[in-house]
């Protein structure tokens, strides 16, 4: 949140695209097609910051963090993290690579196993590098047993619950339970899909301070996937606003509100309610027409054409690339 | 908006102390204990809440489609146009269903029938509730379809539901539940299941068919957002209570109960500048099986005082139309004969 902590690039994606076979046939499959979840991205992630990921749903937010964590392989493209590419990466290398990049995942009620006690789930990640011997340094049981209640203390829930089971946790605080595991190996990097998006409004703000405070004290940087724009807002040092599986904008999260350039953040935005009644009865809306259209082709125009209000001529031939506009602001539309 | 204030609005529906309970092995959940509330022709109520706090209970029981067992209504009574809903019997409560007040659910994915096409699951709908042909049936389908903004309805009308998105799935809903007319329209999170512009759309729509068809609209919903837009009056439920009422911009304006207050402050905002921390709200919402007799907030509520604890505080009026159940506001002599 704060500039002063950035430093240089810690994860850098280009070109990455992810695309999935379309199968027909019984026996004899062949693919028929593709279904371009993430067609082409770039973008850094600087050590320090929060990288914000908003788009609506299939624009290929998710997808971009399992490509990144190599939980799909990537059709092309490549994911660099601290100098290694994870796409070419194997066996000890992606592992001991993979310790620094951490997950939290959107559902919290299915995101924990329910056979496992918090106790299990939490020092899971340390059991599994301890018996590889990938951690620095070598942990003993009570060792282990003290870093699980030091996690547990520091996401505020009470130690003395580690035996206990999920269902006995609400969401926030199974949401909790999910943010100690991804901290267990002092991860570099959290990757966290829609984290607070299944939480009620007044436990959602409690779960953002706490990875907010997080990321103050242990120097954590956060990719950070939603598709609230406010939450984005709030959390994010910059923001890529994706749109079937391409990078529309990208910017410093406090100039997308005050300057969008893109016709579809635009539209996102005014879309997105603001709980004061007298600034609502005022607002514009641009209100977009038709749904999202199927990632199933492969698209010779821009992106967005079908449903922008300002298309030209010039859109529905050639793709726009990003256009650097500023120092921290790049779009990709003909308009600029 | 302010229209309907000049014209002397008649309550349609009145809701006075209704109290639905679920009896559980755990003990009884008391999901909706005690609320009043009034919707007057041509307004839209809003029903704000975490979950767990009662919002769809309560429309539930409007509809009288708690399960029995485990839930009753317990007691209250639902007027609508002076009938209490709750005397009625089965047959004459058909004629209401649907007919008079009709409702959208939550998730568009699941509340159409997957195996019927579109044109007979709404013929169904208008066939059962209206003495007409099933050709001139088809054609209100038909009609109802492009007003909700459906494009090229006389052959989209013979899809699977499949064939649709979320979006026009959900407007297919509405198409249903207006198709008869109704008085009422309930909307249980008409939207949450939706993407942001999709979302606009679909507000959009149910308030201009509202006012087309000048039919009363209840929106139950989480997002504060939404409510700021579109409802006159809103309701904010906690454990099973209302514990505010006012009009929209006197809510937002002079939030009264902690609980609101801290709800409308832990929102992240777009219009505002990030200052530092988010303003958050400690603590789990309540377990609501077998709560005392205090106010359920007291232990997360940063003003509470001793009376909270063991006493549920009286409702107030601390402006014209403006409620709250708080002991923030009873005057000195009310609570010392409570202590």
């Amino acid at each position: 949140m704060s500039d002063k902590k950035i430093k240089g690039p810690l994860l850098q994606v280009k070109d990455l695209k992810q695309h999935f076979p379309i199968e027909a046939g019984f026996i004899l499959k062949k693919q028929v097609g593709a279904v371009r979840a993430v067609d082409g991205i770039s973008f850094d992630v600087k050590e320090g910051e929060t990288l914000g990921i908003v788009g609506e749903s299939g624009c290929g937010k998710s997808t971009t963090v399992r490509s990144i964590a190599q939980l799909y392989t990537p059709t092309s493209g490549s994911v660099v993290f601290n100098g290694l590419d994870l796409i070419k990466a194997k066996g000890k290398e992606l592992l001991d690579a993979r310790k620094n990049i951490q997950l939290i995942f959107q559902d919290p009620y299915a995101s924990l196993d329910p056979r496992m006690t918090v106790r299990t789930i939490i020092s899971e990640p340390l059991e599994i590098y301890k018996k590889r011997g990938l951690l620095e340094i070598d942990m003993s049981k009570g060792d282990i047993e003290n870093r699980v209640e030091e996690l547990m203390e520091r996401v505020g829930l009470n130690r003395a619950f580690k035996n206990r089971y999920p269902h006995e946790f609400s969401g926030g605080q199974r949401q909790r339970i999910g943010i100690a595991r991804a901290l267990a190996l002092n991860p570099k990097i959290i990757l966290a899909d829609e984290p607070v998006s299944a939480l009620d409004v007044s436990i959602q703000s409690q779960i953002l301070n706490l990875l907010h405070d997080l990321q103050e004290e242990l120097g954590l940087t956060y990719l950070f996937i939603a598709h609230d724009l406010a939450v984005i807002e709030y959390i994010s040092t910059r923001v890529a606003v994706m749109y079937l599986g391409k990078i529309m904008e990208l910017s410093r999260s406090s100039d997308l509100y005050k300057n969008p350039l893109h016709p579809y953040t635009k539209a996102l935005l005014s879309a997105a309610p603001i709980p004061d009644p007298v600034i609502e009865r005022k607002r514009q809306r641009i209100i977009l027409t038709g749904d999202v259209p199927s990632p199933n082709v492969e698209r010779v125009g821009c992106y967005f054409y079908d449903r922008c209000p300002y298309r030209m001529e010039k859109c529905k031939t050639n793709i726009p690339q990003m256009k650097r506009i500023d120092e921290h602001h790049e779009v990709a539309c003909w308009l600029y | 908006m302010e229209t309907k204030k000049n014209k002397q609005p008649k309550p349609l529906l009145e809701v006075k102390d209704l109290k639905t309970y679920f009896k559980t092995d755990a003990g009884v959940v008391k999901a909706v204990d005690g609320i009043s509330f009034t919707l007057s022709e041509g307004e839209t109520l809003g029903i704000v809440g975490e979950s767990g706090s009662g919002k769809s209970v309560t429309n539930l029981s409007i509809m009288r489609l708690i399960q029995s067992p485990p839930g009753k209504i317990v007691g209250g009574e639902i007027l609508f146009e002076g009938k209490d809903i709750l005397t009625l019997s089965e047959k004459d409560l058909r004629e209401i269903r649907g007919n008079e007040i009709s409702m959208i659910f939550q998730d568009p994915m699941t509340s159409l029938n997957p195996f019927l096409r579109i044109s007979t699951q709404m013929v169904e709908t208008i066939l059962l509730h209206q003495k007409i042909s099933k050709k001139e049936a088809l054609q209100k389908s038909i009609d109802m379809l492009k007003l909700v903004g459906i494009p090229a309805a006389e052959e989209r009308i013979r899809s699977y539901p499949h064939q649709f998105s979320g979006g026009m799935r959900q407007r297919v809903m509405i198409a249903m539940a207006l198709s008869c007319e109704a008085k009422i329209l309930i909307a249980d999170e008409p939207t949450t299941a939706l993407d942001v512009t999709i979302q606009a759309q679909i507000l959009e729509l149910i308030q201009e068919l509202a006012k087309k068809l000048d039919t009363a609209v209840i929106l139950i919903t989480h997002d504060l957002g939404v409510v700021a837009g579109l409802c006159d009056t809103v309701c904010v439920m906690y454990a099973g209570k209302i514990v505010e009422k006012a009009n929209t911009d006197e809510l937002y304006a002079r939030p009264s109960h902690p609980y609101t207050d801290g709800l409308i402050k832990s929102v992240p905002r777009l219009d505002k500048a990030k200052d530092g921390k988010l303003f958050s709200i400690e603590g789990q919402p309540p377990n609501v099986i077998d709560l005392p007799e205090c106010c359920p907030f007291h232990p997360r509520c940063h003003k509470k005082m001793d009376i909270c604890t063991y006493k549920y505080p009286p409702t107030i009026t601390v402006g014209p139309g403006h409620e709250v159940s708080c002991w923030l506001y009873a005057d000195d002599k009310e609570i010392s004969t409570h202590e």
